[in-house]
């Protein structure tokens, strides 16, 4: 079989032919592109003008901003409380009800009449941007922080229910067959040969999403669901924009207090470190261990 | 102990993977299945525990045809045969005591096993298996950190576990040294014997298998073409098993 195949040349292997064949689609593709990006411009009527105008009232804009006014910090302070709460428990109960629907979801596991159902639930949570399910809920429950977790939580299920389904149908299927043939019951295999494959995993989705939980908590307010973001609102209407820089500083800071926390939790959990070690090693290096692990 | 009749097994209608396998295991020995890669020793191997649904045949465990049962009482059935996989197929991410325990599973509750409360009995028995293993001091230690032929003594360990009544073993030193396959099999023949239970054993070593079988199944192209004592294994047989004769030179 060998003699026969290496008698005769095969004709890819000419030496004069192209050794990289290129396909002329991508550049027709670019070529196309950078035609639309210039119809649109034409089409907004965006000009040089235009941006000219633009530049210098965000210059007047930003002028006004400075120095931060945190004099009405309570009214802040609120804000910021009710953001965090109304993050904290989308997260919680967005993560309690992702679990179980994430699990209903997983082709490997569950058969298609469960699959189906969950799987239509969790596009349904994930269909609509945050503000637009915030605006429903507050037109369903009135304004305030409830129509916000409620919002939050629909996210969160979206999100971390689609995920989690997804780290579910990519585990080893050796470590659940083995399980499985020491005549372990349901529950029993998915404790001891699925929840310790997707666990970190699940952790790092459900830290995230808290982190943006958070983010987004700031800003249902602004359709009247609860948080900072109500306030932020009123006050770019009454142009105090010195205390928008307040409220915006004070957003950062949050943000950042969030996203220490949740690495932390990640570092703990996933990786069994402890405190100390974290603050030592940083955050930064534990991560990328975890992407390669 | 064992009796397979007639069974089949094809995952694509038309083509068979397993052709009517008729065997008969006793009580106690070390049977070992060989041949080539592709001809349908784990299927045959999974289709006792039915981890693979077969598709025709009997499987007649101490008189229950396991190939009829389900739900429950395939898991009660489950239980008494211990099963050895060629890549460990351990738990990575929990600890040996962990991995040792979950061969407990058949007989604990699920709420018991989430919540880690084994009976006191299974973990001194887990911790006794551990010294027989030789590996006393890794109970905490997660299995990902463990090395091969560690790992596989896990695996033995977690199916002894069971208690079991028969062991069936998938290609268990394959991914091992030289030295270290002869200790797993070592390990497997003295459990076997030290528990007087049956040990059915796939493998690609020939050597290995002679050395350590009472009894050598050779399996090709998805039907049984030789069955018996080590001794009789002949170059003419293992040219009808493997095909060709360069490799035996």
């Amino acid at each position: 079989m060998t003699s026969t195949t290496l008698g005769a040349p095969d004709p890819s292997s000419d030496p004069s032919s192209d050794p990289f064949p290129r396909s002329v689609w991508p550049k027709i593709a670019g070529v196309l592109l950078a035609a639309y990006v210039i119809y649109a411009c034409a089409q907004m009527e965006i000009s040089w003008e235009r941006v000219e105008i633009g530049l210098s009232n965000a210059a007047h804009f930003f002028s006004r901003l400075f120095p931060p006014n945190f004099t009405r910090w309570e009214l802040l302070v609120k804000g910021l409380l009710e953001s965090l709460q109304i993050a904290v428990l989308a997260s919680t109960l967005g993560i309690l009800l992702a679990l179980p629907i994430g699990l209903a979801a997983a082709r490997n596991l569950m058969p298609a009449w469960v699959t189906w159902p969950a799987r239509i639930v969790i596009v349904m949570a994930r269909s609509f941007h945050p503000v637009i399910v915030a605006i429903l809920f507050v037109k369903a429950v009135g304004f305030g922080a409830l129509a916000g977790i409620l919002a939050l939580t629909v996210a969160s299920i979206g999100f971390i229910g689609k995920l989690f389904t997804e780290a579910i149908e990519e585990i080893s299927e050796k470590q659940v067959e083995a399980v499985r043939a020491t005549g372990a019951p349901f529950a029993s295999v998915l404790w001891f040969g699925v929840l310790p494959q997707v666990l970190p995993r699940f952790i790092g989705f459900a830290t995230y999403q808290l982190d943006s939980n958070l983010r987004n908590s700031t800003m249902v307010g602004i359709v009247g669901a609860g948080g900072i973001g109500g306030t932020l609102f009123a006050a770019f209407q009454r142009f105090d924009y010195d205390y928008v820089c307040a409220i915006l500083l004070s957003i950062i800071a949050l943000i950042m207090l969030g996203e220490l926390l949740a690495t932390a939790v990640r570092a703990i959990f996933i990786d069994n470190a402890t405190l100390r070690d974290f603050f030592r090693r940083g955050a930064s290096t534990r991560e990328r261990h975890l992407e390669d692990d | 102990m064992l009796t397979l009749k007639h069974l089949s097994k094809s995952y694509v209608s038309d083509k068979p993977v397993l052709t009517d396998i008729n065997l008969e295991i006793a009580a106690q020995g070390i049977t070992a299945i060989i041949g080539p890669s592709g001809t349908g020793k784990s299927t045959l191997i999974r289709c006792i525990n039915r981890l693979v649904e077969p598709s025709a045949g009997e499987i007649l465990f101490e008189g229950e045809d396991l190939a009829k049962l389900s739900g429950a009482s395939l898991r009660q059935a489950r239980r008494h045969i211990g099963m050895v996989f060629q890549e460990y197929n351990l738990v990575e991410r929990l600890t040996v005591m962990e991995n040792l325990l979950s061969g407990r599973l058949g007989y604990v509750s699920s709420w018991r096993a989430w919540r880690r409360k084994f009976p006191g009995d299974d973990i001194r028995k887990a911790f006794e298996l551990l010294d027989l293993v030789g590996l006393s001091g890794f109970a905490h230690r997660r299995a990902d950190a463990l090395s091969g032929g560690q790992r596989q003594r896990v695996g033995i360990a977690r199916a002894v576990m069971q208690e079991p009544k028969m062991l069936l073993a998938d290609e268990p030193t394959s991914s091992l040294d030289p030295k270290t396959s002869v200790e797993i099999m070592q390990l497997l023949a003295d459990v076997g014997r030290a528990r007087a239970i049956p040990v059915l054993i796939n493998m690609h070593d020939v050597e290995l298998a002679k050395r350590f079988a009472d009894r050598i199944v050779g399996m090709s192209d998805g039907r049984i073409v030789f069955d018996g004592a080590p001794g009789t294994l002949s170059d003419d047989v293992l040219k009808q098993i493997y095909g060709g004769e360069a490799w035996l030179q």
